[in-house]
C-alpha cells in the first residue's frame, strides 16, 4: 500500500503524543546521565528540580509583590501582548479596509504602509525606549509595530478579494459605500483577519520577550533573562513551556471564536 | 417616448472600434434578449447598461434620463454566478437590499420594521421557490438555487429593467429548463421588463419576446478593430412566430455564425 494511503486509524491519538513522550524521555536520560557524573549539574535539571522550582514559582508569595512570581509575571505579560494585538488588529482593521476598499486612498496610503512594513522593528526599539521610557506603552507600541503593517496588508489584500460582480451587484442593490464597508467588506474579512492574527501570535511574543528582557521589571520575559545570569534552568525550562502553553491556548481561543462567530467562513471555503 | 433609448451609441477603446451606431428602444416589459459571436460587444454594452462603463458616444436613456455613471438600484442584474453574500443565509440575501434602503447608518433593521422586511423578502423567495432553504448558506445551495436567489435578491428591489448576463450558462440542462420556465413566469407575474445576454441561442429565442442580434457588418481583414459590431437583426418573437421558430432558427443561427 502506498504510503500517501496509510492512516494511522485509532492509534492517532498515539502518535499525536509520541513525539511529546520521545522528548521528555530523551531529556530524563540525558539529566539522568548528567547527575551520574556531576550531582550538582545545572544545566539539565531534574523532574525533581524543576518540580520544587515550579512549586515556588507558583506557591510561595514574592516579598515585594507578595504574589507569586509566576502570577505577576503571567498578568504583566499577557496584559501587554493583549493591548499590543487588540490595537494592532483594530489598526490593520481601519487601514486595511480602507486601502482596500477605496482606492483613492489605496492610492494615498498603500506604498507607505508597505514602507513602514520594511522596518525591523527591534531596530526602532531604542526609539520607542527614549520615547516612552521604561513605561509599558514602549512594550505594547513594539508589538504594535511589528504586528500591524502585516495585518493591514493582509486586510487590504482579503477586501481587494471581493468579485468585481459581488460589488457591482450590492450597488445595484442600492448601497452606499459605508453601507458596502459594514455589510459586506466586514464581515468577509473579519474571520480571515482573525486567521491572520493567528499567525501573527509567534512575531507577537517575539517582541513582547525581547522588549521584556530589554527593558522591564517583571513578565515572562524578563524572568527568564535574568534567570539566564544564574544558569537557573529549572525556572526556565518551565517558563518556556508556560509561554509556549499560553501561545497555543491564543491560538486554540481565536480558532474557535471564527468557528462559533463565523460559522459561514468554514463552508464558503470549501 | 420608449422606456430605454439606446442613441447612436459607439464604444472604443484607444484605436479600436468595439460598437458602433447602434440605435434602438426597448419598451416597458418587452424580454429582450441578445445573442452574437463572442467578442462582438455583448459583455460591453451590458457593461454600460449597468453604469460600470459609459459610451464613448452618443446616449443611454431609461424613462427619458440619461443612466448614472454608477451601478444604481433602477436597474437589476444578475450573473453568471459570485453574487450571493456567503456570510448571509438565503432569507437574509434577499434581506439585505431592502434593510440598506432604511437603514444607511448600519443597513441593519430591528423590530416591526425588520419583520415587515422579512416577510417581503420570504415571500419573494417563495416565489422562486425557495422558501425550504431561507435559512441555509448559499454554499449550501445547488447552482441552480444560487441562481435562483440571485433573481430573488434583485427582484425584491423592484428594477425598472432586470439585465441577465449569460446567467444560466453554468448550469446543467435540467436546472436550465427549469430556470428557463420561472424566469418567464416571474416577467408575466412582475410584469418585469428584461434586458439578458446569452451566448445560447435557443434559449434566446424561447425567452424572449424580442431577439436582438449583435455583429460585425464591416470587416477590413488588414485592420480588425476599425469597425465595430453593430444591431444587425431585430426580430419581434410573438406568439404567432413562435410556431414557425425552427425557420427563423435556422437563418439566425447562420449568421450568427458567418
Amino acid at each position: 500500500m502506498r504510503l500517501i494511503n496509510l492512516n494511522a486509524g485509532r492509534f492517532t491519538p498515539l502518535l499525536k503524543i509520541l513525539p511529546f513522550v520521545i522528548l521528555a524521555l530523551i531529556y530524563w536520560i540525558a539529566a539522568d546521565a548528567r547527575h551520574a557524573l556531576n550531582s550538582e549539574d545545572k544545566l539539565l535539571p531534574t523532574f525533581e528540580a524543576i518540580g520544587d522550582a515550579v512549586k515556588i514559582m507558583v506557591m510561595e508569595p514574592d516579598e515585594l509583590t507578595e504574589e507569586p512570581i509566576l502570577y505577576t509575571d503571567t498578568i504583566a505579560s499577557l496584559s501587554r501582548i493583549a493591548k499590543g494585538l487588540g490595537i494592532a488588529t483594530i489598526i490593520g482593521l481601519v487601514f486595511g479596509i480602507v486601502q482596500g476598499t477605496l482606492p483613492l486612498f489605496r492610492a494615498l496610503l498603500s506604498p507607505f504602509s508597505a514602507a513602514v512594513s520594511l522596518i525591523p522593528p527591534i531596530a526602532i526599539l531604542p526609539i520607542l525606549l527614549i520615547i516612552f521610557g521604561l513605561d509599558e506603552s514602549a512594550k505594547v507600541a513594539l508589538i504594535v509595530i511589528g504586528v500591524a503593517p502585516f495585518l493591514i496588508r493582509d486586510t487590504q489584500q482579503y477586501s481587494m478579494e471581493l468579485s468585481e460582480e459581488l460589488l457591482i451587484k450590492v450597488q445595484t442593490l442600492g448601497a452606499s459605500t459605508w453601507q458596502i464597508i459594514v455589510r459586506v467588506v466586514l464581515p468577509h474579512v473579519m474571520p480571515r483577519l482573525l486567521d491572520a492574527l493567528r499567525l501573527s501570535l509567534g512575531a507577537a511574543w517575539l517582541f513582547l520577550i525581547t522588549a521584556e528582557a530589554i527593558a522591564s521589571s517583571e513578565g515572562l520575559g524578563y524572568r527568564i533573562f535574568l534567570m539566564r545570569r544564574y544558569m537557573e534552568m529549572d525556572v526556565i525550562l518551565p517558563y518556556v513551556a508556560w509561554i509556549t502553553f499560553l501561545a497555543f491556548l491564543m491560538d486554540w481561543s481565536l480558532a474557535v471564536i471564527i468557528r462559533k462567530v463565523f460559522p459561514w467562513y468554514r463552508k464558503e471555503k470549501k | 417616448m420608449s422606456y430605454l433609448q439606446i442613441k447612436n451609441v459607439w464604444k472604443t477603446y484607444e484605436e479600436s472600434v468595439i460598437l458602433e451606431k447602434l440605435n434602438f428602444s426597448i419598451e416597458k416589459g418587452e424580454f429582450c434578449t441578445l445573442i452574437g459571436p463572442s467578442g462582438c460587444g455583448k459583455s460591453t454594452f451590458l457593461r454600460m447598461l449597468l453604469g460600470q462603463d459609459i459610451p464613448s458616444r452618443g446616449s443611454i436613456l431609461l424613462e427619458g434620463e440619461p443612466l448614472s455613471s454608477e451601478p444604481g438600484s433602477d436597474r437589476g442584474v444578475v450573473f453568471q454566478k459570485y453574487t450571493l453574500f456567503p456570510h448571509l443565509k438565503a432569507l437574509e440575501n434577499v434581506m439585505l437590499g431592502l434593510e440598506m434602503e432604511h437603514s444607511p447608518l448600519l443597513g441593519k433593521v430591528f423590530g416591526s420594521t425588520r419583520k415587515r422586511i422579512k416577510e417581503e423578502a420570504m415571500a419573494m423567495l417563495k416565489s422562486v421557490g425557495l422558501e425550504q432553504s431561507a435559512h441555509k448558506y448559499p454554499s449550501e445551495l445547488s447552482g441552480g438555487m444560487q441562481q435562483r436567489l440571485s433573481i430573488a435578491q434583485a427582484l425584491v428591489k423592484k428594477p425598472k429593467i432586470l439585465l441577465l448576463d449569460e446567467p444560466f450558462g453554468a448550469l446543467d440542462p435540467g436546472s436550465k429548463a427549469d430556470m428557463h420556465v420561472l424566469v418567464r413566469e416571474l416577467w408575466k407575474t412582475y410584469g418585469l421588463t428584461v434586458f439578458m445576454v446569452t451566448h445560447d441561442v435557443k434559449e434566446a429565442f424561447e425567452l424572449g419576446t424580442r431577439l436582438l442580434v449583435f455583429d460585425k457588418v464591416r470587416n477590413d481583414p488588414h485592420a480588425p478593430n476599425a469597425y465595430g459590431a453593430t444591431l444587425v437583426n431585430d426580430i419581434k418573437l410573438d406568439r404567432n412566430k413562435r410556431k414557425y421558430k425552427g425557420e427563423t432558427y435556422d437563418t439566425i443561427n447562420e449568421t450568427t455564425i458567418a
